[in-house]
């Protein structure tokens, strides 16, 4: 039997020069959908493998990798992923973001703000943010090729006639450079202001549904709304019990089956780094410290 | 100063020009033209099979002819053949300077909606961007086609075949459309609904000044709301003429028995 | 005092040996080797090489070890090597017609050139649990007779001659085979892109779609024209040796449905075809994927498109069961931080509807 030997990063240069390719036509229209000759990788469809095929394709032996999942490096997913990466590719990782060049992420943008010198790699389940409208894929095409997004205020439309507020509380639409209508991943809507004028490059990997998308630095973007109800993110109003923040997004932690909550920072390495630099939050605990990552 | 209004009244707003179409050795319709102008109705009307609902295909852009053209003076004063326009325009056109009532509202809705957002749709579409001057349009729209409005945050799905119809209507008519095709809109409706719903259709025809082909099988739906009237049998038009005209006195044959078959009141 | 949750990284490691632990089962009892998985069930086999897209029994067999029997499992195991596999290029197409046949009936006719050949099927066994079988069983040894050696001409050439069936459309040799697995799939797709998926997709979706379709939800009145199950040898075309060079077997089986005839304004009524192609015996995959894949020719051959297995986007967006179980599966990935976006939003609304619903608004409202 054939033992295989795995390239820098798990691809083949082949692959990783075609995911290239719809890398940089993704970069040339922003928030447009390329679809792209998604390979079969290790994890299962669904599992991020359209984010580890981005990262493959532009990882390289400087580059420093971090990877979260619901903003906390230590969740299994993230776990997973990076271990991957750390074989396949021997890069240096990190939980920290801002020394991190690329970071993998599974619904959050982290808190602390990105650079010039870093690219934001997401996890997509659905791309198309107007599937759950119109199931057809040569439908939707046709909509944004032409740019026919009336349903989807439709939908918006709905939304405030049935509920009063627009009930899309993640993977909230914006528009790209006043053209392509985007679904910018599960993440809260919380985080979509994050996305707007961003220093960092934004890539997008769908690998089930086969597509790539891209925000290059510096793009407008911009969450759909009306002019008379205007587009509101969403945070729990309490500061972290942690750290004290009182501007990232948190987690709600059941601590007992009475209704006892408490409320914590999402993002982990900005939690631990507030809490590092004498920020404490009503409820301060030393967390338990993992084995450092290698 | 140029009267503008009445400049285009005098152009033609669509022509036909020798329309034909036929599936394999089957002709539908064979050599037809008119022309229709700003405010004018016109009914096309013949049985099943007389090959009327290919034509209104035809000049709605969804069919290409197999013979001959459709053309239609855009809201720019440039009059184009509609097999030129490309996707993008036709869709866009569709969407505002025309209307098309489909016989089953079904066809013509999103059922699933409330009736407000039916309405809205095709003003969110041009890029309004404001709920409530949506919202009140909509009900405007919808106190003008006589549904009560505290039914707007409603789905079509409940109500009846006739308010369903009328809110069709309304979702054409928001964009003010100056041509509105119709594919037998009374179809299926009790005698008296159809009675009220022509009549809401005579007035704002009247009122908007809109362009009509209607395509009926219906005499009376024909003599009661347009100026003329085409007469298809067998993929040809047989008679053409102004409606009262060709209803009070037939010439063809086929056209005398259809109008001795329409049941005295 | 809350302690944040930390030690993921130890956890799947421990979830990964408790794994391995469970897959080898009593100690006691014996391994199970590859050749008697290969060996003795080789219908598992065939359907992870044919689902897996891969030729490699061998590793097939690993794949289903190494899934504990999960097919589904093992098919993924199977697809994510072959991703990694590198291409000398395309084999010539394989030449069924002279395929050194061990199976082959066909419905359509009670008897046929070269016969009418059971070989090993399970049609017309009692579904009678064999208990002697448990304990080990030495088989008897099968009827023999002389090598086959009448010619096998396809039942639906036999048909084409005269015309009666449509014919397959001629190969077009400057023209390549689309690859799915190289370029995106888009919609509408042509038939070669259509019947790959097909070959890929999962078993039960083809089956419970082929049997939509005998019921009602786009029938194409089938019939059986011939399946054939054999050996074929496989070939490459060398550009230095200027021919093509025999690379070696495999066995494959083949369904060739007659369907519904269809004519037009020009050519006289014949009937249609459904293809069915899989690696191994694999008769209820390729009499599914034939009767869908006339399904799907519904487009082309301008039937109207009513039911699900006619529908090309539904079925080819939905076959592929490792992206089925992917996306199915990943439900079990932590969404807490979407759950918590949807928790604010519900709060916010039963706030609302709650402050709506007081004694002081209601007067409000009245007045």
């Amino acid at each position: 039997m054939n033992a295989p030997a795995y390239n820098f990063a798990y691809l083949d240069e082949q692959t990783k020069r075609m995911i290239r390719r719809a890398i940089l036509k993704a970069i040339a229209i922003p928030g447009y959908q390329v679809p792209f000759a998604s390979r079969e990788m290790p994890m299962p469809y669904g599992w991020g493998t359209g984010g580890v095929q981005v990262t493959a394709a532009i990882l390289g032996p400087e580059d420093v990798l971090k990877v979260i999942d619901q903003g906390s490096d230590d969740t299994t997913n993230a776990i997973s992923i990076r271990k991957f990466f750390a074989k396949t590719a021997g890069v240096a990782t990190t939980t920290a973001t801002n020394e991190a060049t690329v970071i993998q992420t599974r619904h959050r943008i982290p808190e602390t703000a990105l650079h010039e010198n870093q690219v934001l790699v997401y996890q997509v389940p659905i791309p198309e943010p107007l599937r759950f409208l119109e199931p057809r894929e040569t439908e939707t095409r046709r909509m944004h090729a032409l740019a026919e997004y009336g349903l989807m205020h439709v939908k918006l439309y709905e939304d405030i006639a049935r509920f009063g507020h627009i009930a899309t509380a993640y993977a909230y639409p914006v528009k790209v450079n006043a053209r392509y209508v985007m679904d910018p991943s599960p993440t809260p809507k919380f985080d979509n202001p994050k996305m707007d004028n961003c220093p960092a490059l934004q890539l997008f990997g769908a690998g089930r549904e086969k597509r790539i998308y891209a925000i290059p630095p510096y793009t407008q973007v911009v969450s759909l709304d009306f002019e008379d109800h205007p587009f509101e993110p969403y945070r729990f109003n309490a500061p972290c019990a942690l750290c004290g923040a009182e501007n990232s997004y948190l987690d709600e932690i059941v601590t007992d089956d009475k209704g006892g909550r408490m409320f914590v920072c999402s993002d982990t390495d900005y939690c631990e780094g507030r809490q590092a630099t004498g920020h404490h939050g009503s409820l301060s605990a030393a967390p338990y410290k993992e084995k450092a990552h290698g | 100063m140029v009267d503008q209004a009445a400049l285009e009244s005098d152009q033609p707003l669509l022509m036909a020009k020798s329309l034909g179409k036929s599936f394999g050795r089957i002709a539908a319709c064979r050599d037809v033209s008119f022309a229709l102008y700003p405010g004018e109705v016109l009914a096309i009307v013949g049985e099943s099979g007389s090959g009327k609902s290919t034509l209104l295909q035809m000049l709605s852009g969804q069919l290409a002819p197999s013979a001959g053209h459709v053309s239609y003076r855009m809201r720019d004063g440039v009059t184009r053949d509609l097999t030129t326009l490309g996707e993008a325009e036709r869709r866009f056109l569709f969407r505002t300077d025309w209307g098309f009532v489909h016989q089953d509202p079904a066809q013509g809705l999103r059922m699933a909606v409330s009736a407000g957002a039916n309405v809205g749709e095709r003003l969110m579409a041009v890029g309004w961007n404001h709920y409530g001057r949506i919202r009140d349009t909509a009900s405007d729209w919808l106190s003008r086609v006589e549904i009560d409005v505290a039914r707007i945050d409603d789905a079509p799905r409940t109500y009846s075949g006739g308010m369903r119809q009328r809110l069709q209507i309304a979702r054409n008519l928001v964009t003010e459309p100056r041509l509105v095709f119709m594919d037998e809109p009374t179809g299926g409706l009790d005698v008296s609904v159809q009675a009220r719903l022509l009549d809401l259709v005579r007035s704002l025809v009247a009122e908007l000044h809109l362009a009509v082909i209607i395509v009926t099988h219906d005499l009376a739906v024909a003599r009661l709301l347009s100026h003329r009237v085409m007469v298809m049998k067998g993929g040809r038009v047989i008679e053409t003429g102004l409606t009262d005209q060709v209803l009070d006195d037939p010439r063809e044959p086929y056209t005398q028995l259809l109008v001795s078959s329409i049941l005295p009141p | 005092m809350y302690v944040a949750v930390k030690g993921g990284e130890r956890a799947i490691e421990n979830a990964h040996r408790l794994l391995a632990h469970k897959r080898r089962g009593d100690q006691s009892v014996p391994e199970v080797t590859l050749a008697q998985i290969s060996e003795q069930l080789g219908l598992a086999v065939d359907r992870v090489m044919s689902e897996g897209s891969l030729y490699d029994r061998e590793l097939a067999a690993l794949a289903i070890k190494q899934a504990r029997g999960d097919l589904i499992e093992a098919i993924f195991l199977v697809r994510a090597f072959r991703a990694t596999m590198p291409r000398f290029g395309s084999s010539e197409p394989v030449d069924t017609g002279t395929m050194r046949v061990r199976r082959r009936v066909s419905a359509t006719f009670k008897d046929i050139p070269g016969g009418q050949i059971l070989g090993p099927t399970f049609d017309y066994t009692h579904r009678l649990l064999d208990p002697l079988l448990a304990e080990g069983l030495a088989p008897e040894a099968p009827a023999t007779a002389d090598a086959h050696t009448a010619p096998t001409p396809r039942v639906t050439d036999i048909l084409g001659r005269d015309g009666l069936i449509e014919c397959s459309p001629p190969a077009d040799d400057g023209a390549s085979v689309g690859d799915l697995t190289r370029e995106p799939l888009n919609f509408p797709a042509d038939r070669d892109l259509r019947l790959q998926n097909l070959a890929r997709g999962d078993e039960g979706f083809l089956l419970a779609m082929g049997y939509s379709t005998q019921r009602g939800y786009g029938r194409n009145h089938p019939f059986v024209g011939e399946i054939r199950f054999g050996e074929v040898e496989v070939e490459l075309f060398a550009e230095d040796a200027g021919f093509a060079v025999p690379l070696g077997s495999i066995e494959l089986t083949e369904c060739q449905m007659v369907n519904q005839f269809k004519g037009s304004a020009t050519e006289a009524p014949c009937f249609t075809r459904g293809y069915g192609l899989a690696f191994g015996q694999s008769e209820r995959k390729t009499m599914s994927m034939a009767l869908v894949d006339r399904a799907l020719r519904a487009r082309e051959l301008g039937e109207e498109v009513r039911a699900p297995a006619q529908d090309e986007e539904f079925v080819m967006s939905h076959s592929d069961n490792v992206q089925a179980t992917g996306f199915v599966e990943h439900l079990k990935l932590p969404h807490y931080v979407d759950f918590q976006s949807e928790l604010g939003l519900l709060r916010k609304l039963r706030q609302e509807f709650a402050d709506a619903s007081t004694p002081d608004a209601m007067k409000e409202a009245a007045e």
